[in-house]
């Protein structure tokens, strides 16, 4: 029994020394923080709340929308993942095609919620690393319901601080879409121009 | 005497089920989210999905864009209320076969706050009280209990759901202490209020409902994932914390 505890403890000692190396050694793939990911979210939070209290209407929104998710969101690879196994016999071009056409096309499809945020408040509430990236929790409070619980994924992978995930109450962007476009495609017998065409068209 | 027996007997109905379920909750604990989607009957299931996007069609959607406006109004939140607090016993009972006692308490507390001077659950000073309570129901006692979610399933009238979440709803309306304790008609009034409540909701969300049924390529495949998403973080299974996000990819590792 002496024996064993003793180990037990040798051993926690053990662990919490290398835990103590490994947090003094430089971690360049962490380089984010916990704070410079609920900053990024903090600014995107800010300027959906000026969005939505603009007073704007829901054409003026929607191009406001869709400029704040080109500067905070990671669209290349956000529109490469949704596209899924169809993404790696695109060529260059038609990826690139299909980016722009995503992004104009998410950025309607949000904004339509968001605008339902109209006279509602989105709090950021903390942040927290989840294996190579980072996890911002926002509540969002609208007029007589129940505030719902609304997550970002930030990375810095790219280069730049950027989300490339938005969960609302467990049901994910990426997600999501994959399904939608995964449809999208099978309805043109996975012809990526035709996609392009009717996400254009939307 | 007779209080005697009747008090062991009452110890003896409450102690039963609690032991059962803390052998259960012992021998197994709440699964872990399944990554894949578990679609064995989706060629019968798209069927019945097709009956039930004509319900909503010609009866649901009509009847409810009609009654109630986008985003609703003090109206339509007192209906929605009213259904939530009828629910209130079942979220109770629930609670306790989870043995998430706090849960039971403050589900109790609701209950009797927004049944007195909610005036009969009309209104919800609960939650300005600070007691918001936890919609539970035996779909998430099966969860704690370490049950799977099984198949994917989409009934008629009933909508997304699955195997384990249909066994719970039929056990839920089974033990429903309103459906056992009222006469008829009054026992109806639970399964009343709730349908006015769907109604209500379809009202009040109908742009979002709208782009899901009507705006998407395949409106099946994307309520089933609408649904089971939503249903995995409800029970706890997609928490940000590490251990669970292994169902969030992450794009940068491709």
């Amino acid at each position: 029994m002496q024996n064993k505890s003793t180990l037990t403890r040798r051993r926690f000692a053990a662990g919490f020394a290398m835990g103590s190396v490994a947090f003094a050694l430089p971690m360049p793939a962490l380089a984010l923080t916990a704070e410079q990911s609920q900053q990024l979210i903090d600014k995107v939070v800010a300027d959906i709340n000026a969005v939505i209290n603009s007073g704007k209407d829901l054409g003026g929104m929607i191009t406001d929308f869709e400029r704040i998710f080109g500067r905070y969101a990671d669209v290349p690879v956000i529109a490469r993942s949704v596209l899924g196994v169809a993404a790696k016999s695109a060529s260059p071009a038609q990826l690139s095609a299909f980016t722009g056409a995503f992004q104009s096309y998410i950025s309607a499809k949000y904004g339509r919620r968001f605008r339902e945020f109209i006279g509602g408040k989105i709090e950021v509430i903390d942040a927290q690393p989840v294996k190579s990236y980072f996890e911002v929790k926002t509540m969002v409070a609208l007029q007589g319901e129940t505030p719902f619980d609304v997550r970002w994924h930030v990375s810095d992978k790219s280069g730049k601080n950027l989300f490339f995930n938005i969960i609302i109450e467990g049901i994910n962007l990426l997600a999501s879409e994959r399904t939608e476009i995964g449809a999208m495609l099978d309805n043109r017998n996975g012809d990526i121009d035709g996609l392009i065409a009717d996400m254009k068209a939307l | 005497m007779n209080v005697k027996k009747v008090k062991a007997f009452g110890l003896r109905q409450m102690f039963l089920p609690m032991a059962v379920a803390a052998v259960l909750l012992a021998g197994c604990a709440a699964p872990p989210p399944p990554a894949q989607i578990n679609d064995p009957g989706e060629e019968f299931n798209r069927s019945v999905h097709q009956f039930n996007l004509g319900l909503d069609t010609y009866i649901l959607r009509p009847i409810a864009t009609s009654v109630v406006r986008p985003g609703g109004g003090p109206v339509s939140q007192g209906v929605v209320n009213f259904a939530r607090n009828l629910a209130g016993p079942t979220d109770i009972v629930n609670s306790v076969l989870q043995l998430r006692l706090g849960r039971a308490v403050e589900n109790t507390l609701r209950f009797a706050i927004n049944t007195t001077i909610g005036i009969g659950g009309i209104f919800d000073p609960a939650t300005a009280m600070g007691v918001a309570g936890k919609d539970t129901d035996f779909g998430e006692t099966l969860h704690v209990w370490g049950f799977g979610e099984g198949q994917y399933l989409e009934p008629p009238v009933i909508g997304p759901t699955t195997s384990r979440d249909l066994s719970g709803l039929i056990v839920d309306i089974a033990i429903n202490p309103m459906q056992i304790l009222l006469p008829p008609p009054d026992s109806y009034i639970g399964t009343v209020a709730g349908a006015a409540s769907k109604v209500v909701d379809r009202g009040r969300y109908v742009e979002t409902v709208d782009s899901i049924l009507y705006g998407s390529a395949d409106s099946y495949a994307q309520a089933r994932i609408l649904y089971l998403q939503n249903r995995r973080f409800q029970l706890g299974q997609t928490a940000g914390d590490a251990a669970s996000s292994d169902q969030f990819e992450d794009p940068y590792a491709e």
